[in-house]
């Protein structure tokens, strides 16, 4: 076997794998979809696998008629907008000045910092705090408790610490402040890890599921996570008990419990291809340690 | 007076820290002050101050609890197996992923394979329903329309560890191939051209190249891993696991939650955790400690 035979076998053996890769990271989802587009009948005697089977949109004009989804959709859209700039704020406020190697107290700063990443009080006194502050059943007990992030910070410190001093040195010689340096210079050069930060506290608030869990009681906070959750998993405990055959309660129809799924997963998957780009180089910067 | 011309000239750094630090002490180290409750009778109308103190009372009550010696053995069997499991994938995804050609296609792999990792627990639980269920699952329903009987994936212990740990290789591989990507990259490709030129196959390469080029990296992740094994999230386990498995499934982190939250054993409930939080900075400093003499490399 020659060289270039041998080469193009480990070639296409290795596509392969890779698109079945591909296929199994996917096919969950477009199962999904297919259910969500399918007749009860259909998902009931399990025709329906990757197409929708006697297409219908019931159960996605069942979700959108039922309006508590949409608030909570809503509800759960503004929550993360608001965290995620709160902690980006925070996060900037931060890293600035401790990417700054001759900040004076800065080694006692970085150390009321980094224990918190090693050791934490737990969820009970977690909860009596945002019990004390009394910030259960408000938007705040969601938001405040994990405002930073000090691995984000880590990173978003070391990105600082790679733009050159020079820069700057000579802001500072035409007169600028560190709030005008920050804003006008660093900020500017910084977008890409912006962004990738962005996206991740983004994305942990919206799928963010304990402190809601923990926190809220009152129907109209619960965040989508919440409410998708108590849909699927009350609906699980139900037919886990049916099939041991201890009583009949009323099931979610398939199709409606996929629709949510899709629903609440979109937003993320449509916001996920635009900042895609600016995370690879953010994660990198990341690795190199700080 | 050196020092007060510094604090003029750097006051704005100061303003800006000052938040940040606020908030560490009130939520970070908050719930910290709250551990007392571990060795305290806590009752919530006398506040943390207020509740007597009872010594080591709860942890006795801890270490004579069947529920927390379930819980410690699932959190460090369920981390165990996810070790063999899911660390090993993405290693091999990366390299597989390294080999390609085409740079679109790689992209392309990329940007799929990373989606598992973006999607919450909570949406992953209802695609296991759908995937796994016993009744309708699709993967049931093949097996069903092929002659065999379903299998119980969620609801029977054991065929529940199996998908407990499939769901997890799904969720994070593809992400966790970016940190190997990235030292791949770093490696030289002079390397690669002279054991082309000696014949070296391709197999060969990632053999004798690729993998002891990434040595290090693999050794660091491999190390935190072992550091995290007694730490677990809550979300998965909680989320996949159920009523009818929960001997396995329940964890240190759930069972904290069900028994402080949901039945009122703060005291207890805190005390767990506190013993958990404290293995777990042991187990964290250990595989720094180890990293750095290994690896020269250090996790802090």
């Amino acid at each position: 076997m020659s060289e270039n035979t041998a080469n193009r076998i480990f070639n296409t053996v290795n596509v392969i794998l890779i698109i079945i890769t591909m296929v199994l990271c996917l096919a969950p989802f477009i199962h999904i979809i297919a259910i969500s587009l399918s007749s009860n009948r259909a998902i009931g005697s399990g025709e329906v696998s990757f197409f929708p089977k006697e297409l219908s949109f019931e159960a996605y004009s069942k979700v959108f008629a039922d309006g508590s989804m949409i608030r909570s959709l809503i509800y759960t859209v503004w929550l993360t907008v608001l965290s995620t700039v709160l902690s980006m704020a925070m996060t900037i406020a931060a890293a600035y000045p401790l990417a700054k190697s001759n900040l004076k107290g800065r080694k006692w700063f970085m150390l009321v910092i980094v224990v918190t990443m090693f050791f934490s009080g737990g969820i009970i006194p977690e909860y009596i705090l945002i019990k004390n502050l009394h910030l259960l059943d408000s938007t705040w007990g969601l938001i405040l408790p994990g405002l930073i992030s000090p691995f984000y910070m880590i990173i978003l410190i070391t990105f600082f610490r790679g733009i050159p001093e020079s820069l700057e040195e000579a802001a500072g010689i035409d007169g600028s402040s560190h709030f005008g340096t920050l804003m006008r210079i660093i900020l500017p050069l910084s977008l890409p890890v912006m962004a990738t930060l962005s996206l991740f506290y983004a994305v942990g608030r919206w799928n963010g599921f304990q402190d809601a869990l923990m926190y809220i009681t009152k129907p109209e906070l619960y965040p989508l996570q919440l409410k998708l959750y108590q849909m699927i998993q009350q609906n699980q405990i139900t037919e886990l008990m049916q099939n041991e055959g201890i009583g009949a309660v009323q099931v979610l129809p398939e199709s409606l419990k996929a629709a949510s799924v899709i629903f609440s997963t979109l937003p993320i998957l449509l916001v996920y291809p635009w900042l895609q780009r600016y995370f690879i180089s953010g994660v990198m910067v990341g690795a190199v340690k700080g | 007076m050196k020092t007060s011309i510094y604090f003029r000239r750097n006051w704005q750094l100061y303003a800006l820290l000052l938040l940040p630090m606020i908030y560490f002490i009130i939520f970070k180290y908050g719930p910290m002050y709250g551990v007392q409750i571990a060795f305290k009778d806590f009752n919530f109308f006398q506040g943390i101050t207020g509740s007597e103190w009872i010594g080591l009372d709860a942890f006795r009550e801890v270490f004579q609890n069947q529920g927390f010696y379930t819980a410690l053995r699932n959190t460090l069997v369920l981390n165990l197996l996810d070790l063999l499991v899911s660390f090993p994938a993405p290693l091999i995804l990366a390299i597989l992923l390294f080999e390609l050609k085409k740079a679109w296609f790689k992209k392309l792999a990329q940007t799929l394979l990373y989606i598992p990792h973006f999607i919450s627990w909570v949406i992953i639980g209802g695609i296991v329903l759908q995937v796994f269920g016993t009744q309708s699952g699709f993967i049931n329903n093949i097996l069903m329309s092929m002659g065999f009987d379903p299998l119980p994936f969620l609801s029977d212990k054991n065929y529940w560890l199996f998908t407990y740990l499939a769901v997890g290789v799904w969720q994070s591989a593809g992400w966790g191939t970016i940190l190997y990507l990235a030292s791949l990259t770093g490696i030289n490709r002079e390397l690669y051209e002279a054991a082309e030129v000696d014949g070296a196959s391709r197999l060969r390469r990632i053999w004798h190249i690729s993998l002891p080029g990434i040595k290090t990296t693999i050794v660091t992740l491999l190390i935190i891993n072992v550091g995290n094994m007694i730490s677990i999230g809550f979300d998965r386990p909680f989320i996949i696991g159920n009523v009818a498995v929960r001997e396995y499934s329940d964890v240190l982190s759930t069972f904290v939650y069900r028994v402080g939250l949901q039945s009122g054993q703060v005291t207890l409930a805190t005390a767990v955790g506190l013993f958990q939080a404290l293995v777990g900075l042991v187990f964290i400093l250990g595989a720094n400690y180890t990293s750095k003499k290994l690896t020269d490399e250090s996790i802090m």
